[in-house]
């Protein structure tokens, strides 16, 4: 008890024998936090939790890739959550109009980190070819993209390389420099 | 006597000394009336039971003339079938008294012309902002509005009811606001609806709308007449290709050509294909959101089948845009009918099989029947159209009235229900999947030979071998490229049965190589008027399933 709180105080401990440095070496050359960071890595990007913010065709599509044929639930991202609270990946597919854009911020924000969003279809990713008084020119003028997927919808076999891709990232701890310098309700 | 001269003794008789004009462009009849006769006219053509429905109601906008818009009302009687279009004239600072009185439908349809071009409607109680956002100055389908100046929103609208607009909940009451959408399971899409319960019921409810409003009709009148082609293919994307068939017939009609046998076959093919994959999401989803998650899964395995069809027809799965004006924009592979009809077979067991799955079960039965029932005058005020109305017991299919392709000579039925409840849609609509299935299988058993698209040189592109091999092929695609096919001037309102119902184009052409207006006639923008009266005094877990029923797709509801 006394040790403890001498401990927990912040006074001097007794210097450590030498078998003592030797086994604090020891664990260090293990590199246990790396290990600990892959690990998380690894769990995280295989059990993905999207949420569907489906608005237009794409939406229809994504029904597509999480349906019996191309079945997302091979990836891990089987459990789809429709509260931004309990999902980590936020799939934007379809249409965002300037009407949309107030909404989608407060559901990004509303999402825990860590999170990633892919843009699905020339729509989310650049307005496509809605270049049109209501229809926001890209869903990255509200909210950081990680990944952007092409097509108009895009076929479900590209949204499963955007989720790979993402996977991918999370994995090799990707630095994010769209994320970290983003900033809340600006208009980029 | 014909429709236009009995109608005009009718109104000469209740109008005396009237200035009223009689015309019939484009096989279309056009009754134009000075604006502050407008209501008169349209009661008295309601109460003398000549016509019904109330379509939409439009504007055209011409901003060189006197008085600058054009407000157009569309008039179609279920009796007769005929169809009428009255038009008047208003002023930049004019307004017109409101035709709410007359067709309760007016409502919706008089604000948007308010929201797209500032055409005040007198009367009306509610000209706020509809389709586009709250924070948006100016009226956008105005000519002189530019179609790429974006208004950024930079607030969320709150909660908010037509008969009270800056709602703020109280605390000592027991009534509880709840807001369901845009962003939400059950509104599959950006539908929002706003409640105020008093425990499980609901004691009135709202609906914004314009979440996914992409100015389509903006859109089209910037693009050359094929170019708006991918457009329409993103109206109703659960069932893409309808929209490319109901578009080009409308310029075709305007054109004045008729399509090549093949191509009206096919055509009737991609109809009814989606047709089927339309009522496979409408059903699925609404099943999902009552809790039964195996039919829409299972049901899916169907729609990707048939998406493997468009796709071997064209490379393209949900968004096809295959049609042309004119045809289609290319043959059909070898062999792919009879993978049509392969399809057939496999579906028939597939409707089957749903049939099984939900018709007969406790629990789906407990939550549909009886719920959001309609009667058919209801139905009609409202403009109802397709599954939708048919479930109400009126058997008004346009196909059976206003035949087109060729569905004449095809021998099909059309199913109609009783209370028009929800139960009752998903019978009608499960059993128009059996009647597209036959409808399928007869046209692709006999399908005509020849060319599959007009060969007129204003119209439609050479063929490639041409555009490369000689140079006149090449000297054609050129011009028809940099001018654009070029309807004559006039206007024109076509309908086609779409998976929802009437699906209509409202065409303005003057003779350039753009549409001068396109105004759409989306089924679901009437069905979903009536949504709040449905849904008021009902309990808060119906009013999922009723949304699920009404099939209500935001591509074409918002445009």
């Amino acid at each position: 008890m006394s040790t403890m709180g001498n401990e927990m105080n912040g006074e001097e401990k007794a210097p450590a024998t030498k078998e003592e440095q030797a086994l604090i070496e020891a664990s260090r050359s293990y590199a246990l936090t790396t290990r600990l960071d892959k690990l998380v890595a690894w769990g995280r990007k295989n059990s993905l939790w999207p949420m569907p913010y489906g608005t237009a065709c794409c939406g229809i599509e994504l029904m597509s890739v999480m349906g019996p044929k191309y079945d997302l639930a091979r990836f891990g991202a089987e459990v789809v959550r429709f509260s931004p609270r309990q999902a980590d990946l936020l799939i934007v597919a379809g249409t965002i109009t300037e009407k949309m854009a107030p909404i989608i911020l407060r559901i990004y924000q509303q999402m825990l980190e860590p999170k990633y969003v892919l843009s699905m279809g020339a729509c989310a990713s650049s307005g496509g070819f809605y270049r049109a008084y209501h229809v926001l020119q890209g869903v990255d003028k509200v909210i950081p993209v990680d990944v952007y997927v092409p097509g108009c919808p895009p076929t479900p076999e590209a949204v499963l390389d955007g989720i790979m891709v993402i996977q991918k990232m999370i994995e090799e701890g990707h630095p994010r420099p769209w994320k970290e310098n983003w900033v809340p309700g600006e208009f980029r | 006597m014909n429709f236009l001269e009995d109608l005009k003794k009718d109104l000469n008789e209740k109008f005396p000394q009237n200035t009223f004009q009689y015309s019939t462009p484009f096989g279309c009849h056009l009754l134009e009336v000075p604006k502050d006769q407008v209501v008169e006219v349209l009661s008295h053509l309601k109460q003398t039971r000549r016509f019904d429905f109330l379509m939409h109601i439009t504007a055209v906008d011409y901003p060189k003339r006197d008085k600058r818009f054009d407000v157009v009302y569309e008039l179609f009687s279920s009796k007769s079938y005929q169809r009428l279009r009255i038009k008047t004239k208003v002023g930049e600072d004019e307004s017109l008294p409101s035709a709410i009185p007359v067709w309760r439908s007016a409502n919706w349809f008089e604000r948007e012309v308010w929201d797209m071009f500032g055409i005040v409607f007198e009367g009306h109680p509610n000209l706020r902002r509809f389709l586009v956002h709250h924070e948006f100055k100016g009226f956008p389908l105005r000519k002189d509005y530019d179609a790429n100046k974006q208004q950024h929103c930079h607030s969320a609208l709150p909660i908010h009811f037509e008969d009270e607009f800056n709602y703020v909940p109280k605390p000592d009451s027991d009534l509880v606001p709840l807001n369901i959408g845009p962003s939400h399971p059950a509104t599959h899409g950006t539908l929002r609806i706003m409640a105020e319960l008093d425990g499980e019921k609901v004691r009135r409810a709202n609906v914004e709308l314009g979440y996914l409003h992409r100015c389509f009709e903006k859109m089209a009148e910037t693009h050359p007449y094929n170019q708006v082609i991918p457009y329409t293919d993103r109206l109703n994307y659960c069932s893409a290709p309808m929209n490319n068939v109901g578009y080009c017939k409308t310029v075709e009609k305007l054109l004045g050509v008729e399509i090549p046998p093949r191509a009206q076959a096919m055509r009737i093919i991609l109809c009814e294909l989606s047709r089927i994959i339309d009522h496979i999401v409408c059903i699925g989803a609404n099943a999902v959101d009552l809790g039964a998650l195996t039919g829409f899964f299972h049901l899916f395995t169907y729609r990707e089948k048939v998406y493997s069809l468009f796709e071997k027809l064209c490379g393209a799965r949900l968004t096809v845009s295959l049609t042309r004006v004119g045809g289609m924009a290319q043959d059909a592979p070898e062999g792919w009918f009879k993978d049509v009809l392969k399809f057939c077979d496999e579906m028939s067991v597939g409707v089957d099989e749903l049939d099984r799955l939900l018709t007969g079960n406790k629990i789906w039965r407990q939550r549909t029947q009886g719920v959001g029932a309609i009667s058919v005058e209801e139905a009609i005020m409202w403009g109802y159209t397709g599954p939708c109305l048919r479930a109400t017991g009126l058997g008004l299919d346009l196909r059976k009235v206003a035949p087109y392709y060729g569905y004449e000579a095809l021998d099909f039925d059309i199913p109609v229900g009783t209370s028009g409840d929800v139960f009752d849609r998903y019978l009608v609509r499960v059993e128009e999947m059996r009647q597209s299935i036959k409808i399928i299988r007869q046209v692709a058993e006999n399908i005509p030979g020849g060319d599959y698209t007009i060969r007129d040189k204003r119209i439609v592109l050479p063929e490639k071998k041409d555009v490369y091999g000689n140079i006149e092929g090449l000297m054609n695609h050129f011009m028809l490229i940099v001018k654009g096919l070029q309807p004559p001037e006039g206007e024109i309102y076509d309908v086609t049965e779409a998976a929802n119902g009437e699906l209509g184009f409202y065409l303005v052409s003057d003779g350039t190589g753009t549409p001068y207006r396109l105004k759409v006639r989306p089924p679901c923008f009437a069905i979903y008027q009536s949504f709040s009266d449905q849904i008021t005094g009902g309990l808060v877990a119906d009013v999922i399933a009723i949304l699920g029923s009404m099939n209500l797709i935001a591509g074409e509801l918002d445009r």
